[in-house]
């Protein structure tokens, strides 16, 4: 019955320059990612020096707002211990909702936007009712959705395409450039940065982020502490709904048509983005931030290899790389005990 | 309800001894919990008085787990009534159950690893700051809360633990104990159970929190302690309340009771006469004779439960 102690000599280990890095990681999660991309930026641009063309780098900062925009949504999720497959399908039908209603039922542009928002909502709405009431895995669910959202948006849409010219100037307005010295952007790159800065802030300067935190950490745990930890997941995939559908905006914008054939990759992509940006796949680790350098290495992949003169397959193989390279950074830096 | 504990008729050896008197700060009366029909509390009641260190010891499957899950709210039980300053309480959450100021620190120990330690004190329980930046953008008191945080667990003695800013999963099994408590006894709670603290520590960080739980006591915290371990719990417990079965085979002291009896009641080798029953705070306290069941021979000090 009595329980024999075990004397454990527990000796700190003295910190050596391996550990020390597993600390700094651990508390810092988007210096990796960071550093990462500083290394990547300076090898392409030794590479091919056009690589750091103003031009070259606008658009590739244009080319990532999509995706980046897709991948905070994502990010959040994932913090929460879970995964989100629709992320690609529920912009799309927000986008067509958006464009359909506005060009073919003369919805003003404002309006339309609005309502593709709220249909993006809708679907995180369902992903996280599944998740929370019904109580399936986010995988599973996410996975239905996935073609669930995808017919919805073929038979809304009947495989239509609609073009800038016949939308409203507020559907495009995300493509709009703006010019900050030889860079140069568009709203929609501003409009990321900014849902970037305030999902940033929500995570790590309010309560709800910190329960975010701390129901992906260990729900069982915030459920003790008093977590309504139900209501924070479905916030969370409420929230990420609705950045789902601004990222549909921004995507009219920059492609100038409202199109299904639109983020074929976007799901895949957008996991990719979060788990180079040091966010734990097993929730409760990580920030948004690391997922905008995330998305940005996947970007400066794709152009300094083109640039670099070097087949572009090299580009799908130095990803896949990447993601697992982080992966097992992340278990390491998960290893960190006292 | 209240016992009038005789002062004289207490065991000596123990200065500190709390007033077993007035009304408990903690208080359960006939609680009954079924799952099917496994019987997990079988009309158990207890009482818990203000600063003393109440021990429920017990087998696997005695009813340990479930009778503090119904204290803390994790379990509501099928009938009986919990009271907290003689006041009747019904918990239908664990949160109901800590805005009654009983607050639990479970086995799994309910922190949230990734998080620092002064988030984790302050974990659903946040504070924004003043002002607009508080209510409009809804922003935290950071600053504060590691203030508050880092007098907290100095007032509780917990010098180890230096950066408040740390992470708890870079803290030791002890440390994050220390942390679980110091959240426990924070908030102005009026009872702290704490289920199995040291079953995973070492024996320095056992003794750091048996410490703990010691100037807990002595701030006026009443205390109910889980544990296995009875070199442990005769170390720190005012009193001993034993499970058997699924009830309560008797209440005991450090002082009346060796360990052995304490562990032959445990295990039905031995029987105390009079399971403590509500108002009874102190019943059944004589210590167990030699004989098989221990019916005869308590005389002297049998009163003291029943008598005044």
């Amino acid at each position: 019955m009595t329980a024999v102690i075990e004397p454990t000599g527990q000796v700190r280990e003295s910190e050596t320059p391996g550990a020390r890095l597993q600390h700094t990681l651990h508390r810092h999660p988007a210096i990796g990612p960071a550093s990462v991309l500083v290394a990547s930026v300076i090898a392409f641009s030794i590479a091919n020096p056009r690589f750091l063309n103003s031009t070259n780098l606008s658009l590739l900062v244009q080319q990532v707002a999509v995706l980046a925009t897709l991948a905070i949504g994502q990010t959040m999720i994932i913090l929460t211990a879970g995964i989100d497959l629709s992320v690609g399908a529920a912009a799309i039908l927000a986008q067509m909702v958006m464009a359909q209603t506005a060009a073919n039922n003369g919805v003003p542009g404002v309006l339309a936007i609005l309502l593709g928002i709220f249909v993006g909502a809708l679907t995180g709405l369902l992903n996280g009712f599944l998740v929370t009431r019904i109580k399936l895995p986010p995988f599973i669910v996410t996975l239905g959705t996935l073609s669930i959202y995808t017919s919805i948006g073929l038979r809304y849409s009947n495989g239509q395409s609609v073009y800038a010219k016949a939308m409203p100037s507020a559907l495009i307005w995300t493509g709009n450039y703006v010019n900050i010295g030889p860079y140069q952007l568009t709203t929609g790159v501003i409009l990321m940065l900014v849902l970037f800065a305030v999902t940033s802030y929500a995570l790590t300067r309010t309560a709800w982020g910190r329960h975010v935190y701390s129901t992906g950490d260990d729900a069982e745990a915030a459920r003790l502490s008093g977590i309504k930890t139900g209501r924070v997941l479905l916030s969370v995939y409420l929230v990420a709904g609705v950045i789902f559908g601004l990222a549909a905006w921004i995507l009219i914008g920059r492609v100038g048509v409202a199109s299904t054939n639109n983020l074929t990759n976007a799901n895949l992509d957008s996991i990719t983005a979060v788990v180079i940006g040091g966010t734990s796949l097993f929730g409760g680790r990580g920030a948004v931030l690391g997922t905008l350098f995330g998305a940005l290495i996947v970007q400066t992949f794709q152009s300094g290899i083109s640039l670099a003169g070097v087949n572009s397959l090299y580009q799908v193989l130095a990803e896949g790389i990447l993601v697992i390279v982080a992966v097992a950074l992340d278990q390491w830096i998960r290893r960190v005990r006292r | 309800m209240s016992t009038d504990v005789d002062a004289a008729s207490r065991p000596e050896g123990r200065a500190a001894k709390p007033t077993m008197s007035g009304t408990p700060t903690l208080e359960a009366r006939n609680l009954v919990k079924t799952f099917g029909h496994v019987v997990g509390l079988a009309n158990v009641s207890l009482q818990l008085y203000p600063g003393e260190v109440l021990a429920i010891i017990g087998d696997n499957g005695a009813g340990k787990s479930t009778l503090i899950k119904c204290l803390s709210g994790a379990l509501t039980p099928d009938a009986g009534e919990i009271l907290v300053d003689g006041v009747p309480v019904v918990f239908k959450s664990p949160v109901d159950a800590r805005l009654a100021g009983i607050e639990t620190v479970f086995q799994t120990l309910a922190v949230a690893p990734a998080l620092d330690i002064a988030s984790n004190l302050y974990l659903g329980r946040e504070e924004r700051s003043k002002g607009p930046i508080g209510k409009i953008f809804r922003m935290l008191d950071t600053r504060g809360m590691r203030e508050a945080a880092k007098n907290q667990l100095s007032d509780l003695g917990i010098g180890t633990i230096q950066d408040i800013t740390q992470k708890v999963e870079t803290l030791s099994g002890g440390q994050r104990q220390a942390v679980a408590v110091a959240r426990a006894a924070a908030f102005g709670s009026k009872v702290v159970i704490l289920d199995e603290p040291t079953a995973a520590l070492g024996v320095r960080e056992s003794g750091q929190v048996l410490a703990l739980v010691k100037r807990l006591r002595d701030r006026g915290m009443p205390v109910i302690l889980i544990s296995h371990n009875m070199p442990q719990v005769f170390d720190v417990a005012d009193r001993i309340h034993i499970q058997r079965l699924g009830r309560c085979a008797g209440v005991i002291t450090p002082q009346s009771h060796t360990m052995e009896e304490a562990v032959a009641i445990m295990t039905g080798a031995t029987t105390l006469d009079q399971p403590a029953g509500p108002g009874d705070g102190a019943g059944g306290e004589a210590p167990a004779s030699d004989g098989q069941d221990g019916r005869d021979g308590r005389d002297g000090q049998d009163g003291r439960g029943r008598g005044a």
